[in-house]
């Protein structure tokens, strides 16, 4: 365990170092409080709207934001280690392989955990500062919720992204298909789905369609956000497959997990048969 | 125990044999030079034992245990060709990093480079840290939690004749306490005083291993009598040429001395035939060096494997 600690210790050190986590944690803060002021601009209105719509705007922007913040974290953790010529020094020490890829994630981790929590955190105490007769205990639940599975969807990007980092050994190549990606889950995925389920004509299985949102970490995080206040606001496009989902919000926080686990399990066993 | 024992070792890489049937072992206090042309099997073998891969065939143990066990990796340094640090970090961040990587007390780290020569540039990037620096607290971080095994890999490259000195005298002290050290370099003559036994790898194989007076036995390299003459230069050549007529060597004038190469059985009975005729008025007597023996072994065929050897 101390031999991850050191590890997650460096990630974290050089994420305060390089500045990282204040800059993620100022575009958090930033963009919340943007967003819960001025969400509503387009309509007419400005000042805070409402703790639902708040949370939804947070969320349709964190889809966005998180993977790519979370892939631009950690594409290079291990293939950067091996280009900067410090990965067999590394592996000399006693530190297993799946300990120093283990490290890395808990690094990682912290920083992205770190920078939502202050980002978001703030933003939403200058809510309850500034806004009165804000329900505080709802936007406080919706935030929690909110900081939770960004903090998930985030550890789910960057274990997708040591993927990466441990089958390729150039960085660029590592740096392409991270955005790839970024590209597919973000914003192809959606498209496909959609596009297949013009194009089956109702030939497909109508139960299966939710079934396959959850094969994509973002909408699975973006209906934990927004279908925790269904009837307030109606659900749109891909994410009306979504509605009647069969299964709930425990569901979907498991399945958030499994989009962490499965992948750092796969590159841990990846990691651990390359040559050094 | 032996601080590392390999016993037949093979290894293949994508069915092409690196490493044949290799028997070696190092004692602890010995300084073993391990040579060899480039691809000559010199990393594989350093890697096998450091536990980065598993040996094709053959049995391994290093410091009693497995190769790559935690516990005997905390006793090992390395110190890799061309070694690299992080640049955003200073030389003391590093090598408080790496010392908890070993378990090893962060609290020796100032010590450790000032006794590499880093002293004044500990709080340094070392992107500002010139080869020399780097290969300098390379040195530091393999010498972390004073290691039973040492392995060095081209230790001196970027050092100048002081640190070279300074990090031989090192090695010698930590030989003396009790560690065993595998020394890899392409400058023979500069390891050859400071090595206890030589071990020669051409093409994965293990040409030839043992002290270096052992090595010149097995190679039976003719030794070379520079001898100077009390008169005529010629008179002593002419001696020379008769003593030695029918073994195939020829004296050779080279200013004002006179040079023969003889096989080391043929020296004394030379001398013996040539002192009495006082003709001789000086001779000194030069060995194979170690380099002179290394090109020795991996002799005409060993060219053809050498590709960019130095």
């Amino acid at each position: 365990m101390n031999a991850v600690w050191t590890i997650a210790r460096k990630e974290l050190s050089d994420s305060l170092r390089n500045r990282w986590l204040v800059a993620i944690s100022l575009v958090f803060a930033t963009l919340a409080l943007g967003i819960a002021w001025f969400g509503a601009a387009a309509a007419g209105q400005v000042g805070y709207a409402s703790t639902p719509a708040t949370i939804a705007s947070l969320a349709s922007l964190g889809i966005f934001l998180i993977p790519l913040i979370a892939l631009l974290l950690a594409y290079d953790a291990i293939v950067g280690e091996e280009e900067g010529g410090t990965l067999l020094l590394l592996m000399t020490y006693p530190l297993s392989r799946s300990q120093l890829l283990l490290g890395k994630f808990l690094g990682h981790g912290l920083t992205l955990a770190l920078a939502t929590v202050i980002g978001f955190g703030v933003a939403g105490v200058a809510i309850v500062l500034l806004v009165e007769d804000v329900a505080i205990v709802s936007l406080a639940t919706a935030m929690g919720r909110f900081i939770g599975s960004t903090i998930l969807l985030g550890l789910g990007f960057i274990a997708l992204a040591y993927l990466i980092s441990v089958r390729v050994s150039e960085k660029p190549v590592a740096a392409g298909l991270a955005l790839a990606i970024w590209f597919f889950f973000v914003l192809i995925f959606d498209l496909l789905l959609l596009g297949g389920l013009v194009a089956s004509e109702g030939t497909l299985n109508p139960e299966l369609m939710p079934w396959l949102l959850m094969l994509n970490p973002t909408d699975i995080y973006r209906l934990l956000n927004i279908v925790a206040f269904s009837g307030s606001e109606p659900l749109s496009g891909v994410l009306s497959l979504g509605s009647d989902l069969p299964v709930g919000q425990a569901g979907l926080w498991l399945a958030l997990v499994m989009w962490c686990a499965l992948p750092l399990a796969a590159a841990l066993l990846l990691f651990r048969n390359r040559r050094i | 125990m032996n601080c590392f024992e390999l016993d037949e070792i093979s290894h293949s890489y994508d069915r092409e044999t690196v490493l044949k049937d290799v028997t070696l072992q190092l004692n602890p206090g010995e300084i073993l030079g391990l040579f060899g042309h480039n691809g000559a099997g010199k990393t594989t073998t350093i890697k096998l034992i450091l536990g980065l891969m598993k040996p094709s065939a053959g049995r391994l143990s290093v410091l009693g245990g497995e190769a790559g066990d935690p516990k005997v990796s905390q006793h090992i340094g390395y110190l890799p060709e061309n070694v690299m640090f992080y640049p955003q970090l200073t030389g003391r961040e590093i090598l408080a990093h790496f010392a908890r990587l070993k378990g090893a007390s962060p609290a020796q780290v100032p010590e450790l480079l000032a006794q590499v020569g880093l002293a004044d540039a500990m709080d340094a990037r070392t992107r500002t840290y010139s080869k020399g620096m780097r290969q300098r607290l390379g040195l530091a971080q393999a010498l972390l939690g004073k290691p039973r095994l040492l392995m060095l890999d081209e230790p001196t490259v970027g050092l100048d004749p002081v640190a070279t000195a300074d990090l031989y005298r090192l090695l010698r002290q930590l030989r003396d306490e009790g560690s065993g050290i595998v020394l890899c370099s392409h400058v023979l003559p500069g390891v050859e005083p400071y090595i206890d036994r030589a071990a020669i790898l051409t093409a994965g194989a293990l040409q030839a291993v043992g002290d270096l007076p052992s090595l010149r036995r097995q190679a039976n390299m003719p030794v070379t009598l520079d001898l100077t003459p009390t008169g005529d230069v010629s008179l002593l050549e002419d001696a020379v040429n008769t003593a030695i007529q029918g073994r195939g060597a020829m004296a050779r004038r080279q200013d004002g001395q006179v040079m023969v190469n003889v096989t080391p059985q043929e020296k004394m009975p030379l001398l013996q035939a040539l002192l009495p005729s006082g003709e001789v008025a000086d001779l000194s007597i030069h060995q194979p060096s170690l380099e002179d023996v290394y090109v020795h072994f991996i002799g005409a065929g060993g060219l053809a494997h050498r590709g960019g050897a130095q």
